[in-house]
């Protein structure tokens, strides 16, 4: 029954589409001129404009220039996209980088926004079932099909008038 | 003149404190039914008026500043600080917002404005006014006490006074910067309104139902004015910083951000309460924390807690709102604890698949998308806190988490109209989403024969990839809102025999809420359109001399020259770029480069040229000292156009919310 199930088309479309998204995130940009581009927009530019490295504008800004040289020097060197942030990182600080590394306490940062989703969901999930519960009877009479038919097709009938909203 | 501004105030201020203290005093009489010398209603009545002539010396010192920019007045520190002689007229109104101490003022005299209409309405429900009218009485004390005394705008400048002042800042001398913060600030201060009625309610122990109903159109209004005020703040920064952007995610703009989606959020689940007495706790927390989010917006701003680059005006007054932070908060939990049993919920949700659950998620998903902000904003100071090292928390950071959290709002935005209140079945669910749905597929395979696909160049591309999942999901709302709007108007024409244009209109006028916001979620979808078609933003940079060339998309961008001009404000230089479009010239830009005289501040006044398809963006960079040669860079920035659309979108609906519906009796003559 398991074999049957796991070979279904179903199934398979399903690993298919799993392993194409493993292999797209996966995968990393090679060529130098994308690699400049994204590296250039995962760097700020330190002369206090608070810019992106990449979108600085500032015509004789006293740092941008010389960031980006290293930056093309970096990759010229065949060093990693790793390499280079730390290589920032070292010379200028923490807050060269766009945004804050996932190691250490600045793995808080990223952790932070979907555990705090995460658990207001799950949260909300367990308080609506709980209530939903209390209420079985009546669920079990709003979803029997003649009735929810009946009030279905009364609601599109009627339901045009000033309900005070939604 | 300073001298009458600096009296206005000193007497505005006395005029709220004695609002406040006779307001309470006559309250607290009227609670307990103790006996006093003068009537409760009597006192309380001099207290509301006290709070109308409040708002006349308000508006007085708001005139006296004015005054003083237009005459030149360099005895006055902000005026030396912030205008010049030569500024032209409309931004010398727009020096009233353009530092510390005038913007307070601005603050100041938006909220007795509002506290003006409020208390001149009183009628409508004399007791719940009261309450409201001392709750806002005190929050103008507040304000009036900083602009007294930590931060006067009338202060007289020491020793000689000069022959001309320092000037606006230039990034300020914008058409926008005139009515921007204006419109931010109608926001931020109209939230007092709303959150001073839920006080006020709570404290007496009102029904729910009816400050909110009384409070509904206030709130529409500060929401509107919010939104419009963040969006031509996004206008401002796209056309004047010469980035090529719109949000940079900057903590100013995060400030601002911040209670608009408290008040979104608010705006949601206040129908909840109405229609079914639930989540009243709820809607009570949302406002106050939107009135609390727009003070810490202000502290964020003005007392230079974060760097950022729309701070304008940065001093030491985040004290005075740390402290009144406190006190907010400290009143909102006591009064909350003492009176939580009066927000006791009439229904409970009964199923997770139905309106009010959509609702439920949305708030969660809008107050999480609250808090990765107010997170980012604050996280830099955290991490210097706990490990001394301070963080940049750029767009890239903003991007990854607050993009996937968009998305799920925007497909909530589709699936809540579609769900009944209460419950549904699987056959409903089935029917009523089967078009979307399609629709949502249908996109995604246009989308991958268009080139749009989540890789490039053998790598995923996150951008790429966001964008087509904001394309389909803002198509498969589209087609669930056009369903919804078909479905009414079907009914209508048929019993009245109307073609669907003119049923269409009738549904909405019968239902302007329901249906004005069908049209915001329209404006929603296409900004978010407009947002996603930055994935696709093109930029090249080059210097160019004379008949150099650089091509872009489909443009080729030839410089043909250089003009210069002056005025008695600024000197300017213009590059002249033809624009050619597949070997035929189209239109001429010119970029500009400003420098302004008294500051001697250089600034970049960008060329735009808008399609429904595309912004060409050039922007003349300067001049490269080695060469003498102008660099120009040029964007192509897709969609963005769609971005201001959607705005007007959004306004249209809103102000059709704002209408009231057409009353039953009224249909039966209509048809």
């Amino acid at each position: 029954m398991m074999s049957s199930r796991l070979s279904s088309p179903w199934m398979k479309g399903a690993q298919a589409l799993a392993l194409a998204i493993v292999v797209c995130f996966s995968m990393g940009a090679t060529d130098a001129g994308s690699r400049y581009n994204n590296l250039n927009h995962r760097l700020m530019c330190t002369c206090g404009c608070a810019e992106i490295l990449g979108e600085c504008n500032h015509v004789g800004c006293p740092n941008s220039t010389g960031e980006l040289k290293e930056l093309r020097a970096g990759i010229a060197d065949s060093k990693t996209d790793q390499q280079i942030l730390d290589m920032f990182e070292a010379k200028y600080g923490a807050v060269v980088l766009a945004a804050p590394t996932a190691k250490g306490f600045d793995l808080v940062a990223w952790i932070a926004p979907f555990a705090v989703f995460a658990a207001a969901l799950l949260g909300t999930i367990l308080l609506v079932r709980r209530w939903s519960a209390g209420k079985a009877q009546a669920a079990a009479q709003a979803i029997d099909p003649a009735t929810e038919a009946l009030r279905d097709r009364i609601r599109r009938e009627t339901d045009t008038g000033n309900d005070g909203g939604y | 003149m300073a001298t009458l501004g600096s009296l206005s105030l000193l007497i505005a201020l006395a005029l709220a404190a004695y609002n406040l203290l006779a307001g309470a005093i006559a309250l607290r009489l009227l609670t307990t039914g103790q006996p006093a010398r003068i009537s409760p209603e009597r006192l309380a009545d001099t207290a509301r008026r006290a709070g109308i002539a409040g708002f006349v010396a308000v508006t007085a010192a708001a005139f006296a500043l004015v005054w003083s920019v237009f005459t030149n007045d360099f005895s006055v520190t902000y005026i030396m600080e912030h205008s010049n002689r030569e500024l032209p007229g409309a931004y010398k109104f727009s020096a009233l917002w353009s530092g510390q101490e005038g913007s307070l003022l601005l603050w100041a005299w938006l909220l007795a404005i509002y506290g003006f209409v409020l208390r001149l309405t009183h009628k409508t429900d004399v007791r719940l006014y009261a309450y409201a009218g001392t709750i806002l009485a005190a929050v103008q004390v507040f304000f009036l006490a900083i602009l007294n005394f930590s931060a006067p705008p009338f202060a007289l400048l020491r020793g000689a006074i000069p022959e001309d002042g320092n000037g606006l800042n230039p990034l300020l001398q914008y058409p926008e910067m005139v009515i921007h913060p204006p419109m931010l600030y109608l926001g931020y201060v109209g939230f007092t309104i709303p959150f001073a009625f839920a006080l006020g309610a709570l404290m007496m122990r009102y029904p729910g139902e009816k400050w909110i109903k009384i409070t509904r159109g206030w709130t529409m209004v500060t929401w509107l004015f919010l939104t419009m005020g963040i969006f031509l703040g996004m206008h401002w920064a796209y056309a004047v910083l010469g980035w090529g952007g719109y949000w940079g995610w900057d903590p100013v703009e995060n400030a601002s951000f911040m209670p608009w989606l408290t008040g979104t959020a608010f705006l949601h689940s206040v129908m909840m309460q109405e229609k079914k007495g639930m989540m009243k706790s709820w809607n009570v927390w949302l406002i106050f924390s939107t009135f609390l989010l727009t003070l810490l917006g202000t502290l964020l701003t003005r007392a230079g807690l974060v760097s950022s680059v729309h701070a304008f005006a940065q001093s030491s007054i985040g004290n005075w709102f740390v402290a009144f932070m406190v006190i907010v908060l400290a009143v909102c939990i006591f009064t909350y604890v003492l009176q939580r049993r009066h927000l006791k919920t009439e229904h409970h949700l009964e199923s997770l698949v139905s309106r009010e659950s959509s609702f439920l998620f949305n708030n969660l998903v809008l107050l999480t998308a609250c808090f990765v902000i107010l997170w980012g904003t604050l996280f830099p100071i955290l991490s210097e806190y706990v490990v001394g090292n301070k963080v940049t928390m750029g767009a890239p950071w903003y991007n990854a988490v607050a993009i996937p959290i968009g998305c799920f709002l925007l497909f909530l935005t589709g699936v809540g109209p579609l769900l009944p209140w209460r419950a549904t079945s699987f056959r409903a669910i089935r029917r009523n989403f089967v078009l979307p749905t399609i629709a949502l597929w249908v996109t995604v395979i246009v989308c991958f024969i268009a080139g749009v696909r989540p890789w490039k160049d053998g790598a995923f591309d996150q951008g790429n990839f966001y964008a087509m999942v904001a394309f389909a999901l803002s198509v498969a709302v589209f087609t669930a809102i056009a369903s919804e709007f078909l479905r009414g108007a079907g009914v209508i024409s048929r019993q009245t025999g109307k073609n669907l244009f003119v049923a269409t209109w009738l549904l909405t006028r019968r239902n302007t809420r329901r249906y004005g916001g069908y049209i915001i979620h329209i404006g929603v979808v296409i900004i978010v359109i407009g947002l996603a078609g930055a994935a696709f933003n093109r930029s090249v940079e080059s210097e160019m001399a004379l008949h150099d060339k650089i091509s872009i998309g489909p443009y080729t961008l030839e410089n043909v020259g250089a003009t210069q001009d002056s005025n008695l404000n600024y000197n300017s230089e213009y590059a002249q770029l033809d624009v050619s479009k597949g070997g035929v010239k189209k239109f001429q830009m010119t970029p500009e480069k400003r420098v302004y005289l008294v500051s001697g501040q250089p600034q970049t006044m960008v060329a735009i040229h808008s399609t429904p398809e595309w912004d060409l963006y050039v922007v003349y960079e300067g001049t490269n000292p080695d060469t003498g040669q102008p660099i120009i860079k040029a964007f192509l920035n897709p969609l963005v156009g769609w971005i201001w659309a959607g705005l007007v979108i959004l306004v249209f609906g809103t102000l059709i919310a704002l209408v009231p519906s057409q009353k039953p009796s009224q249909k039966g003559v209509q048809q």
